[in-house]
């Protein structure tokens, strides 16, 4: 069709249309950010919640689920025997060799004193949701004792570490605290 | 779409692809070798705002869609939410908001551009009528998604407007009724205009493409108000219409960003901000500035005419008012096309936009004394515009002289000494 | 030649024939409404120098932060602020305070959050993530505390209130921009509190001042006086001052992106300004072999 470019000066011509483009470009990949952003969690999303729970009800054995930010997170009294067995694990048994614990270091090894807290072994308080799907698995079951994921099959030991079945990495710990001896917050 | 088609595949693909959709012709057709008159002004350029216009009200429609609540019991407070807590919410939402009254103050400009050109004239009737089409759709699309943030404002608009229908004899409270879903507005009414208010869009798109279909089969009109005689009248869509609607409208973005990023509310009412409560009216109900010269319309009629009661009338001019637009092409009975050369013409078309401008401040006043006095006399004459003066002007007034081509009457502007017409230049001509 | 000269008259005197007729019976209306003020409020309010006034204008940290002790100390014990919550207090744009600030100011408040064990209603300290408390419980409450009027939300009090402008301020009101009209109003009522002129009547339990929105006098009695709540940093604490601060914070719970909007502004229009100089040179360059 029309080329018209000027022969004498085809740089400054070029140079005019390449400009331009290049701020078209930029201002339609600039404004298509908030309409991509805007689906990212929101602020009262963001907002850091956090809950307390009555933890002096629990018996050793028992566990009870509590829902924070939207998931459930398990608090489970082990009782001497599932501590003892957590511990007799090694790391090289492990599937996931990191304790994945919000309140230690990122590198820390995955040994049952990395997974619970010093002083309260008994508590394992963990985010109940299996790292391989997102499923919610069951408590007390499993070939280890600890929990076991119904819908792909992957085993938990007591300590909530994955032992067995497709699920990679160790169920989470958040971040909590001990307000006394029977209030637990979490987040 | 008129005359042959330029477009030769080049690239496998293309070819590949051309066996089986000719989708890139099509496009090629459309948007690239589509001839347009050279001598086109800046009013022309409306018609590319207005799309990309309608896809920034769709685009940041979905995205709010994501967030709102159509529930009248959380759709004020989810609002809100999308203002205070969403990622970019706030420039979303005014985004939508002031998008709106952008999309009116172009459509205005696309409609009293093609009153002033004769853009309605045979052979593009068709065309003119899918326009207010689009127009119609657009209203109501605009009302509906007023209501959605379920202010006052938007409690009441929807109250009053619903009311219309009420005006009809015997069937129009069952209609209303059935409307809204209950016996006044509410839940079930929010429900239904945020599904409706989804849903116009995409027909609003649909018939825009008719639009633009029948625009290209009868070629666009022309400042000159005359028909394209030769290629050398025109020239390729792309790159030169494109290169000026893209400049025109980022001038346009850059008036929407001043009311977007500066003064958001400015164009909104404070009541909107009051959460909807059924028990109270605000002062005076005001509906969006875009709709006020109709509501001027609406409230002028205080008298009743005969059987028809002033209720009824001022519903029946209301609506009249838009349609008689429909029949503009045939009202209209002179043959020349462009204001330019009506000399009579021009001065009622001028007359015409400042009684729609009065109209609409009118709209704005409270219906006192005065005020409707002077809203029945410029009701008066938008009706008498179309039915008495224009059907008269065609006998009456003598137009001037026509240019025998839109280059000749270019080349005389530019004195003579045109260079070549782009869609003729041949390779010979360098 | 002179038959379109008679014509151009013709139409020239039904243009002008209609507008004048538009006009005097507008003007006609306009001198009819001086007698008695059937529209309120019935003096506009004066406008006040905001720091987040026009294009560049920013809230002034310092002026919320104070807004916020008067809106606490004063407005709070009625109204409520339920769209606001604590952590907005540290966010972006906002008055400055810390998170843990934040986190105390709003401890000091309880909430009703869930149940215990037993089902019992369970009340925990606030948190920066819970809203401002609302001062009852509900509008039954509300209404019973304050001789049957409800006070109003001030969320979205600044942008819910705008004395009408008219013509012609309304036009230049796009140039300035001008859209402080929420704040100037608060302002203007709370400093506006007088006797009422003589031959005035004023119901019984109201309050009669000439800047309210809807009436000539309006059920809150003068919410503040001189030295009513104590200012730290050497602001003085005058009635005027505590308006300012207060419908400056009031502007900012109703804006709080207000900043944000303005500085993503700017950039927009330079860049877009740039870009259509950019655009017209380019146009211009295309269009250069085409008389048009």
């Amino acid at each position: 069709m029309v080329d018209t470019a000027n022969p004498a000066e085809p740089t400054r011509r070029d140079f005019l249309f390449l400009t331009t483009g290049a701020m078209g470009a930029v201002g339609v990949a600039a404004s298509l950010w908030p309409f991509i952003d805007q689906m990212n969690p929101d602020a009262s999303t963001r907002a850091l919640a956090s809950i307390e729970v009555d933890i002096s009800a629990i018996q050793p054995g028992q566990s009870i689920t509590v829902q924070w930010r939207g998931k459930p997170v398990f608090i489970r009294n082990r009782t001497p025997e599932e501590i003892e067995a957590a511990k007799g694990v090694t790391i090289e048994e492990l599937k996931d060799p990191l304790a994945r614990n919000d309140n230690a270091a990122a590198d820390a090894a995955a040994t049952d004193e990395n997974r619970a807290t010093e002083g309260m072994e008994n508590l394992i308080v963990m985010v109940g949701v299996c790292t391989h799907l997102g499923c919610i698995p069951l408590g007390q079951q499993g070939d280890f004792g600890g929990w076991f994921c119904p819908c792909h099959g992957s085993h938990y030991d007591t300590a909530g570490r994955i032992r067995r079945g497709p699920a990679p990495e160790n169920m989470a710990v958040p971040v909590y605290t001990f307000v006394n001896d029977t209030r637990l917050r979490i987040g | 779409m008129s005359g042959h088609s330029t477009y030769e595949p080049r690239t496998g693909a293309e070819k590949w692809l051309e066996r089986r959709l000719p989708i890139v012709r099509l496009l090629h057709d459309t948007a690239v070798s589509y001839p347009t008159p050279r001598n086109l002004n800046y009013f022309y350029t409306f018609g590319a705002i207005l799309v990309f216009m309608l896809v920034v009200q769709i685009l940041t429609g979905v995205v709010l869609a994501m967030h709102y609540a159509a529930n009248s019991a959380m759709a004020f407070e989810s609002v809100e939410a999308i203002m205070r807590d969403v990622n970019w919410g706030w420039l979303l939402r005014y985004m939508h908001a002031n998008g709106a009254s952008m999309f009116f103050i172009a459509v205005f400009i696309h409609i009293f551009k093609a009153m002033y050109y004769g853009s309605y004239k045979e052979p593009r009737e068709v065309l003119w009528i899918l326009g207010v089409i689009i127009f119609l759709l657009m209203m109501a699309t605009a009302f509906m998604g007023y209501v959605l943030p379920w202010g006052q404002m938007s409690f009441w608009g929807a109250t009053v407007i619903t009311n219309f229908f009420t005006a009809i004899p015997l069937i129009g409270e069952p209609i209303q009724t059935l409307l809204i879903g209950g016996f006044a507005v509410d839940n079930a009414t929010l429900n239904r205009f945020f599904s409706l208010h989804y849903l116009l869009p995409f027909m609003i798109f649909g018939v825009v493409i008719l639009h633009i279909w029948a625009l290209h089969v009868t070629g666009q009109n022309n400042p000159l108000g005359i028909d394209t005689k030769s290629e050398k009248d025109t020239v390729p869509f792309t790159p030169y219409a494109t290169m000026k609607d893209v400049f025109a409208l980022v001038v346009f973005c850059m008036f929407f960003g001043w009311f977007l990023f500066f003064q958001p509310n400015y164009l909104g009412h404070p009541d909107n901000y009051i959460e909807a409560n059924p028990l109270v009216t605000p002062a005076h109900i005001v509906p969006e500035w875009y709709f006020l010269p109709f509501y001027a319309i609406l409230r002028a009629i205080t008298f009743d005419i005969g059987p028809i009661n002033s209720k009824l009338g001022g519903v029946i001019a209301m609506f009249g008012s838009i349609a008689i637009l429909v029949f503009l092409p045939w009202l209209d009975t002179s043959k020349v096309r462009s204001a330019r050369f009506r000399p009579l013409f021009k001065i009622f078309f001028w007359v015409f936009a400042f009684t729609c401008v009065m109209l609409g401040w009118l709209g704005s006043r409270p219906a006192e004394g005065g005020y409707v006095l002077a809203a029945q006399l410029f009701t008066a004459y938008y009706f008498a515009h179309f039915l008495i003066v224009l059907p008269l002007l065609g006998f009456l007034e003598t137009p001037k002289p026509l240019p025998v081509s839109i280059t000749d009457a270019v080349l005389a502007k530019n004195g003579g000494h045109a260079h070549p017409v782009g869609a003729t230049a041949s390779p010979e001509k360098h | 030649m002179s038959k379109t000269m008679i014509r151009w008259a013709a139409a020239a005197v039904l243009g002008v024939g209609l507008g004048f007729g538009g006009f005097a019976a507008i003007a006609a209306e306009e001198e009819g409404g001086e007698h008695a003020p059937t529209h309120y409020p019935i003096h506009k309010p004066e406008y006040v120098d905001w720091s987040f006034a026009g294009p560049f204008g920013t809230y002034d940290k310092g002026q919320l932060q104070r807004g916020y002790k008067v809106y606490k100390e004063v407005c709070a014990s009625c109204h409520a602020m339920s769209l606001v919550k604590f952590r907005n207090l540290a966010e972006e744009g906002g008055p400055g305070f810390t998170e843990e600030q934040a986190k105390t100011l709003a401890a000091e408040y309880t909430i009703v959050d869930g149940v215990d064990d037993v089902g019992d209603p369970l009340e925990r300290p606030r948190e920066p993530k819970d809203a401002f408390p609302s001062p009852f419980p509900n509008e039954a409450a509300a209404r019973a505390s304050n001789g049957g009027a409800l006070p109003p939300d001030l969320s979205l009090i600044a942008k819910a209130r705008a004395v009408e402008r008219g013509f012609p301020q309304f036009v230049f009101d796009v140039f300035v921009p001008y859209q402080e009209q929420g704040p100037d109003y608060i302002h203007a009522l709370l400093t506006g509190y007088q006797d009422p002129p003589e031959g005035v009547t004023v119901p019984e339990g109201q309050y009669y001042n000439p800047y309210f929105i809807a009436g000539m006098s309006l059920a809150m009695a003068p919410p503040l006086s001189d030295e009513v709540v104590e200012y730290t940093d050497g602001t003085p604490m005058t009635v005027d001052q505590y308006s300012k601060d207060v419908a400056a914070f009031m502007m900012w719970a109703a804006e709080p992106h207000l900043d944000a909007r303005k500085r993503l502004g700017f950039h927009a229009m330079v860049f877009m300004a740039v870009f259509a100089g950019l655009l017209y040179l380019t146009k211009r360059k295309i269009w250069s072999d085409v008389a048009h």
